[in-house]
């Protein structure tokens, strides 16, 4: 099983993840606001994760971490 | 239960300045894994530039000196020559290694000092304000050039990596991208090996990354990723330039 968790306060809701994973699993929480002010990134599906890592790999801020259990 | 991702021990855990998208983020980590990786944390010494990067030193967890504008290689020359047994790295951008700094850049890659130079070009003046820079494209609009870059006045790029493969003292020259996942998969292995190359004593390495800078191309984190594959890796191919160990790996 792929468990993939977000610091939420680190995203600059660039949205560089959502356009990284292969599966479109990603998007930016329009009902959220971080304490920098912006939509952080979090998973639509987090059961269809396969963990390939692909949007961990393209943020600039660490915000993403995958672990396989 | 395995890791597959986590943040690289070698990377301070504050938040970085730098803008949303930004590709500084994305190849400071990458240095950060080349760092872990090799076990060389402990001895490893930074040398932070002038422009966006140089809060390098407050990111990169091992020591670090910032140096004068441009002279990173010239400072990391002397801790590298004072402590043979770390490993020294410049983490530098286009307006500060490729204008002021070019001749400290040409002059320590012909020495053949045994550095390893991470050049970040983003084909813009970052911190400043958006600048034309030695290394914008043909026509590309900046601040300083709002009717496109004219070589007629102004010249051309400047290609460092191509212009420093050129010299017997560069041992590793390669150039990168980060603008999709397999390119920042190739950009990590080139990193890795230019710092491998230095711990073997092979000579000077520098690895050029292109980069983006979202903010002063006035373009969305998304956009600029695209701009960059179809602007700059035209007129800055990727590869390697030099490897003189090439066939001996």
């Amino acid at each position: 099983m792929v468990k993939i968790s977000f610091r939420t306060d680190r995203c600059k809701g660039c949205g560089l993840c959502v356009t990284a994973c292969p599966k479109k699993l990603l998007a930016m929480d329009s009902e959220k606001i971080n304490a920098q002010g912006h939509h952080p990134a979090t998973i639509t599906d987090a059961s269809a994760c396969v963990g390939c890592a692909s949007c961990a790999l393209i943020c600039p801020d660490c915000v993403i971490t995958i672990i396989k259990e | 239960m395995a890791v597959v991702f986590e943040r690289p021990h070698a990377l301070t855990d504050v938040p970085m300045h730098y803008c949303p998208g930004c590709g500084h983020g994305i190849i400071h980590r990458l240095v950060a894994e080349a760092i872990d990786s090799l076990g060389i944390e402990g001895k490893t010494i930074g040398v932070a530039s002038v422009g966006c990067s140089v809060f390098s030193y407050n990111y990169f967890n091992t020591d670090m000196v910032q140096a004068a504008h441009g002279r990173a290689p010239a400072v990391a020359t002397g801790v590298k020559r004072a402590n043979p047994e770390n490993v020294v790295f410049t983490y530098q951008g286009d307006g500060d290694l490729a204008a002021i700094g070019t001749a400290e850049t040409v002059h320590a890659a012909a020495r053949g000092e045994n550095i390893t130079i991470i050049f970040v070009n983003n084909a813009i003046y970052g911190m400043t304000g958006g600048q034309m820079a030695p290394t914008s494209l043909p026509g590309q609009i900046t601040q300083t050039s709002p009717y496109g870059r004219d070589v007629n006045t102004v010249g051309y790029p400047v290609k460092v990596s191509e212009m420093l493969s050129q010299l017997d003292g560069a041992a590793y020259i390669e150039r990168v991208a980060i603008n999709n996942t397999k390119n920042i998969r190739a950009a990590a292995k080139a990193i890795k090996k230019a710092f491998t190359y230095q711990t073997e004593g092979k000579g000077f390495t520098l690895i050029e990354v292109v980069s983006t800078c979202p903010t002063n191309w006035g373009l969305t984190p998304e956009k600029a990723m695209g701009w960059l594959e179809e602007n700059m890796l035209p007129y800055y191919p990727l590869g390697v330039y030099k490897d003189k160990y090439a066939d001996k790996n």
